[in-house]
């Protein structure tokens, strides 16, 4: 299998069908996104990639050959773990002895050297998804799943994150579910949008640059968003 | 703290006007300075029945903690032992300690035994119930991360449900503690010669109201105490966890 993931069915919930039938396949590099409005399934497909419950009934198929990684909107960071102890929680959680040195190197990476004996109570939204961050590199997997890791961030913030995140996630594989046009025309290597009816494969023109996510306010990025807005409503 | 002593010296004006104005008869209702009389000639006594009565709250708690703690970290692991113990646990309720407290005497003799397992048989439920409660609230975010992380079922529980019930548990220990009390002198009041309960049974025989009083006053400042002393604890222990 050449992808590295690939789902294909549809599904329901109760009787009702929660997307027409899709087919996506995941390449071996770069950040696909998969945009679209709440409710559409997008989740469904990102958490049956991650092999967890989704609460929907799936009819298909799915594949993944390499092991993932997640990070969501709820960073899910364990309240009584400080930012070290968040960032190694799976090493913990698979009985092996974290490296505490790699730990320090990853929490430095993102900005919080001076925090990682803090608990996650006295860090912002922002510096909580830093922490998050940390944690899903500390996992070293090569497909990592985001499932709109920004989306409760202001503005500035989620920008921030975004340009970190793509610096910090080259080399790997990444999908990234998102319900904001402007983050797909940013991040994304190819964008799929998924409606009611189904996938859409979304032309992007132009190239992102290397480890890095696409200027917020460059006109070609602008125009993407605007494009993907148009599709989105349509 | 003024306002509980105001409290107090009002509760125990009420209670002597009473008496003058009533004329009641010390046999019905004694004056409190005859209880407090009574708490002073028999301190001695007093002191070595609430010495064995602290004794079966102390074990009768420890053990039906324990029991209640393990029960629900059993059932948080199965469903299907969730599914079948529930209603027995509920059933187990159902039927009064003080049916139950004859029948364990029979079984068990006069000694501290049936006292302890009268204890235990309150104090297990609140504990099991509220970590139960607690075992099932892990955020699912969490629980989806230790999934996708690779976590044993043994290693999820460890690491995440069972410190993250932790403050469920200790709101069932606070309240065992409060009832723990209730249970050893259900016990005494059954079978046996030592303890709180049989001191009252005995002096209630003999027409003894202010020193039945006297033993009831002891017994409900041992209970504060005990269960304050619970509280601090508990809150020490869980500190670390920053919950």
């Amino acid at each position: 299998m050449s992808a590295a993931a690939i789902v294909r069915g549809r599904a329901w919930v109760g009787d009702t069908a929660l997307f027409a039938p899709v087919d996506l396949e995941l390449g071996t590099t770069g950040w696909t996104c998969l945009l679209g409005p709440s409710g559409v399934g997008k989740s469904t497909i990102l958490r049956l990639i991650a092999g967890l419950e989704t609460g929907a009934r799936f009819e298909g198929r799915v594949e993944t050959n390499r092991p993932v990684a997640l990070m969501a909107q709820d960073p899910g960071l364990i309240g009584w773990l400080d930012v070290t102890g968040n960032v190694t929680l799976g090493a913990r959680l698979r009985g092996e002895n974290p490296d505490p040195a790699r730990a320090e190197t990853l929490i430095k990476a993102v900005g919080l050297a001076d925090r990682a004996h803090h608990l996650p109570s006295n860090l912002s939204g922002g510096q909580r998804q830093r922490v998050a961050l940390a944690r899903t590199l500390f996992e070293d997997r090569p497909l990592v799943l985001l499932d709109e890791p920004f989306s409760a961030l202001d503005a500035r913030t989620r920008a921030q994150m975004q340009d970190l995140s793509a610096h910090l996630l080259d080399g790997r594989t990444v999908l990234l579910v998102t319900h904001d046009p402007a983050e797909a025309a940013r991040l994304g290597d190819r964008i799929v949008l998924l409606r009611e009816d189904g996938l859409t494969e979304w032309s992007v023109p132009t190239r992102r640059p290397d480890a890095a996510a696409r200027p917020y306010d460059a006109p070609e990025v602008l125009a993407l968003q605007a494009d993907l807005m148009r599709g989105m409503m349509a | 703290m003024r306002t509980v002593l105001a409290l107090i010296v009002t509760v125990l004006a009420l209670w002597q006007g009473v008496i003058w104005l009533a004329g009641m008869p010390p046999f019905l209702l004694p004056s409190p300075i005859s209880v407090a009389e009574a708490l002073w000639i028999n301190r001695a006594e007093i002191t070595r029945h609430a010495g064995y009565t602290l004794a079966e709250v102390a074990l009768g708690f420890v053990l039906g903690s324990a029991l209640g703690a393990a029960l629900a970290v059993a059932m948080g692991f199965s469903a299907k032992l969730t599914a079948v113990l529930r209603p027995i646990l509920t059933f187990s309720q159902t039927i009064p300690v003080f049916a139950l407290a004859p029948i364990l005497t029979l079984w068990l003799g006069f000694g501290m035994a049936p006292k302890i397992a009268v204890t235990v048989l309150i104090v297990f439920f609140p504990v099991c119930s509220a970590f139960l409660d607690g075992l099932a609230r892990t955020p699912q975010a969490a629980l989806d991360l230790a999934q996708v992380m690779g976590a044993s079922r043994g290693r999820i529980m460890r690491h995440l449900r069972i410190p993250a019930a932790l403050p469920y548990l200790a709101t069932g220990l606070r309240l065992a503690a409060v009832y723990a009390p209730i249970g050893a002198v259900i016990g005494e009041w059954v079978g046996g010669a030592r303890g709180l309960g049989a001191l009252m049974i005995h002096a209630n025989g003999r027409m003894k109201t202010d020193l039945v009083f006297a033993a009831l006053l002891v017994l409900s400042v041992m209970t504060v105490v005990f269960a304050r002393l619970v509280a601090i604890a508990v809150a020490r222990l869980w500190r670390r966890y920053a919950v």
